[in-house]
């Protein structure tokens, strides 16, 4: 072949080469913006509205609540510096902080507070099931909230996320939030539904100025991907990490894991009213053939964390401190299924009166690790002679089945921090003759709601956590739903971040106190 | 070229109508509570109960009967109005240009980065037929493409991410987040395209017609360029109309391992939210793409080839 090939190829070649490198490298540089903290989390959000991912927006410290939550769960001042309760617990009174402006300018006035109140009550959440009956600004920076009946827990809710105090620009003639114009130290400068956002140190804040001038959140979807991206520099902190990656971030000079025991606890959902768990005494050998200590070690890799009740450890007033761990004991279970008549067939599994002891599990992928402890219990039950099947759901299929009445067992990871205090969210759960989405199914217990309510009225502190430690008591001894773990975030942090904390509950990411270390 | 363009037109509102209602059926098909879907997609799981289900399914028409709920899309359809997502509130054709032009970001990148590398190593392997440089790119186009796509990003991701720390590892912020993606696309495609553009320049080379030109007079480049290139190019573009099926199906796959907010991602999260306008409007873009990518094949081919604008 006299044609010199190399004439009209190889420059083509060398060039597409060249061009692509030089593209590459230029773009090849690894993150150390000194101005930006890069973030990353597995949340989505698609609205700016509070009652849908007011969460992010709080974390992010964009918008901010009239009560703040410290980590040991006591209330601290937010927009309001105090508050009182009158009239027996009836009329709540809340005086604002002054000077505090909202990132378009306005001032913070209590008229401004009731507008914000006023729009997320319309919206379904925690704030639509308090007995509110009118909030009045009675004068520019007092603020009134008339109840119908006492409801103790309501500075709590009034830092749940959905009540966040938005300046009157921040909302369209509907009620819905065009963008969103807080109090926090950061503003919100760029949205990118369902992925991205912006934040940048809102110069004007009542408080201590932020540190670090912006914070980028990017979601990641996968566990595996974010770590991934605190090992490459590419994010300096990363929420919710998997097990299977802890591992290996431990390992490494340059990140941290931070594990923080937090108000969740992963617990069996099920439905008392079936005709193979109405009596106490089948919940009380399921319970006993779990393995926790197995699943906590094995499966979460975070020994310690195994749950003897439903509410965590930093719920105080919630929680019995001495009530001792349950260990597994398949002996007694099984001594407790034969005394309600249960035999075990030739393979094991348990039958009565021709009938074999087959249940149905679902649970949700939203959280990787329940399907895996799902497996884990699968495996544990079947040990006991209980033929359990596992099948995964959207999360909406648990309160679904509970209302159509399809559920058996179900597991779930049930947050009892979403508010402070956990009266609120045990009303949603239990409050219905012991029953709610989900909490008790078919309980149809009284005894429970009623000390709830009683609870609600409860004034004197004393009386309110011993009233409260009777309740943990009676879901402890009733097991309307089976605690399994209490859960532990995993948090990494690369080595630039300085005066890193994790809020337990979740509210705030601290982000404002944070630095970052200069190369 | 009217009729053929009045054809595809044709076949995108066949694909709309069809693509929408099959994704109108099947996610009503599917068991579950619809309401309280949309309600877990809005408020989380941790602010789901009866109470949001119901606001929701009030909110959205959810009781209506289900023939009124599609004749509504079919009209709605007709004036070009996707409607609003379930979940997010947003207008669909908002959403759907959000997802579409990070898909279309990547799509592009990663056909005109095959494009580099496959033209000049397919044209250099043909004219050096069963030279070491022919065989070597058989050797890696066989290894790249025995693996799946997203194996071809985990290696790149471990080499530039992980190791070198030169790139991001997920997520989208600028172009850089763009070239590992694009490239592992890239190499899958590039692969077997290099392979067929080698096959048909040998084709070409070997034919009378090739040989005529140099027996004539001129050079093997002058030949190259006046006769053999545009006749490689056909079955070339041809294949890669083909090949832009295997382009989509990787989009999904690599927008999964990179969190890339594309139309893959958009549609399985809608898959999950049963926000069904939003996957009636991701399917029916995901098939418009496809007639539209297409066309621009049929456009090409008949730009290329006189003899079939001849004929028309």
């Amino acid at each position: 072949m006299s044609f010199r090939a190399k004439e009209l190829v190889l420059p083509v070649l060398r060039y597409g080469l060249l061009w692509t490198l030089a593209l590459v490298l230029s773009a090849c540089q690894p993150n150390q913006d000194p101005e930006t903290l890069n973030i990353s989390g597995p949340f989505e959000f698609t609205s700016q509205d509070p009652s849908r991912t007011g969460y992010v927006y709080t974390r992010l410290q964009v918008a901010e609540t009239l009560v703040e939550v410290a980590p040991d769960g006591h209330l601290l001042p937010g927009l309001a510096e105090y508050w009182s309760a009158e009239d027996g617990g009836l009329r709540w009174q809340f005086q604002l902080r002054s000077g505090v402006r909202f990132h378009d300018g306005q001032v913070l006035e209590a008229q401004t507070v009731v507008q914000a109140l006023e729009i997320a009550r319309t919206k379904p959440g925690i704030l639509n099931t308090l007995p509110i009956t009118q909030i009045t600004a009675e004068e520019p920076l007092k603020l009134s909230i008339q109840l119908s009946r006492p409801h103790q827990p309501l500075p709590a809710v009034l830092a749940h996320f959905s009540a966040v105090i938005l300046s009157p620009a921040s909302y369209n003639a509907e009620g819905q939030v065009t963008w969103m114009q807080g109090t926090g130290p950061y503003r919100l400068i760029e949205f990118g539904p369902p992925h991205r956002l912006l934040v940048q140190r809102f110069e004007g804040y009542w408080g201590k100025v932020a540190q670090i001038p912006k914070v980028l959140y990017l979601t990641g979807h996968r566990a595996e991907s974010r770590a991934l991206q605190v090992m490459a520099g590419q994010t300096d902190i990363v929420y919710t990490l998997d097990p299977a990656s802890l591992d290996l971030l431990k390992r490494r000079k340059d990140a941290q894991v931070h594990s923080e025991l937090i108000p969740r606890t992963i617990q069996i959902k099920l439905n008392a009213g079936h005709p193979y768990l109405k009596d106490l005494k089948a919940r009380q050998a399921i319970s006993l053939a779990l393995d926790r200590s197995g699943i906590a070690t094995h499966v979460l890799r975070v020994p310690g964390t195994e749950a003897n009740q439903l509410i965590p450890p930093m719920l105080k007033d919630w929680h019995l401190p001495a009530l001792a761990p349950i260990a597994q004991d398949l002996k007694q279970a099984q001594a407790l299924l034969q005394e309600l008549g249960w035999q075990a067939d030739e393979q094991g599994i348990l039958h009565r009166e021709g009938q074999r002891f087959q249940l149905k599990m679902i649970t949700y992928a939203d959280r990787p690790e329940l399907l895996v402890i799902g497996t884990a219990i699968q495996a544990q039950l079947r040990a006991l002679g209980i033929d359990m099947g596992l099948s995964v759901v959207n999360s909406s299929g648990i309160p679904s089945a509970h209302h159509d009445g399809s559920l058996e067992l179900a597991l779930i990871a049930r947050n009892y921090g979403t508010v402070a205090d956990p009266l609120s969210l045990l009303l949603l759960d239990f409050g219905a003759q012991g029953n709610g989405d989900w909490g008790g199914m078919n309980w149809n217990n009284t005894a429970f709601p009623q000390l709830l309510h009683e609870l609600e009225a409860e004034q004197d502190a004393t009386l309110y956590q011993r009233k409260a430690q009777q309740a943990a008591q009676m879901l402890v001894d009733e097991l309307p739903a089976i605690p399994v773990l209490f859960y532990t975030q995993q948090t990494a942090t690369a080595q630039r971040v300085k005066h890193f904390s994790f809020d337990p509950y979740e509210r705030n990411y601290h982000l404002s106190d944070m630095r970052l270390a200069t190369p | 070229m009217m009729r053929l363009l009045l054809l595809r037109l044709g076949q995108a509102a066949l694909v709309c109508w069809s693509v929408g209602t099959l994704s109108f059926i099947l996610m009503h098909l599917l068991p579950g509570n619809m309401a309280f879907r949309v309600a877990a997609g809005r408020y989380g799981y941790d602010n789901l109960n009866l109470a949001a289900a119901q606001a929701v399914e009030i909110e959205l028409g959810l009781d209506q009967p289900v023939w009124e709920q599609y004749l509504n899309w079919l009209l709605d359809l007709m004036r070009f109005d996707f409607g609003n997502s379930l979940v997010s509130g947003l207008p669909i054709a908002h959403e759907l240009m959000h997802f579409l032009e990070h898909t279309l970001m990547l799509a592009v990148t990663a056909m005109l980065l095959a494009l580099l590398l496959a033209l000049p190593i397919g044209i250099y392997a043909a004219i050096r037929e069963n030279c070491w440089f022919d065989r070597a790119s058989l050797l890696m186009s066989v290894l790249l493409r025995a693996q799946p796509v997203f194996m071809v990003g985990l290696v790149l991701l471990l080499i530039f991410s992980l190791q070198l720390r030169w790139l991001p590892v997920a997520g989208f912020d600028g172009p850089r987040f763009l070239i590992l993606p694009a490239i592992s696309l890239a190499l899958v495609l590039a692969a077997l395209s290099s392979r067929v553009i080698r096959h048909a320049g040998v084709e070409v080379i070997h034919s009378a017609f090739f040989q005529f030109s140099r027996i004539k007079g001129l050079s093997f480049g002058q030949t190259l360029i006046r006769h053999g290139l545009r006749n490689a190019a056909l079955p070339v573009v041809a294949f890669l109309g083909i090949q832009l099926v295997t382009l989509i199906e990787g989009i999904v796959m690599i927008e999964s391992l990179f969190s890339w907010p594309g139309l893959g991602h958009g549609l399985a999260h809608a898959v999950f939210n049963r926000d069904v306008p939003m996957i009636q409007g991701a399917a029916m873009s995901l098939g418009l793409l496809f007639v539209v990518l297409n066309l621009w094949v049929d456009i090409a081919c008949h730009l290329i080839d006189p003899r079939g604008r001849a004929e028309s």
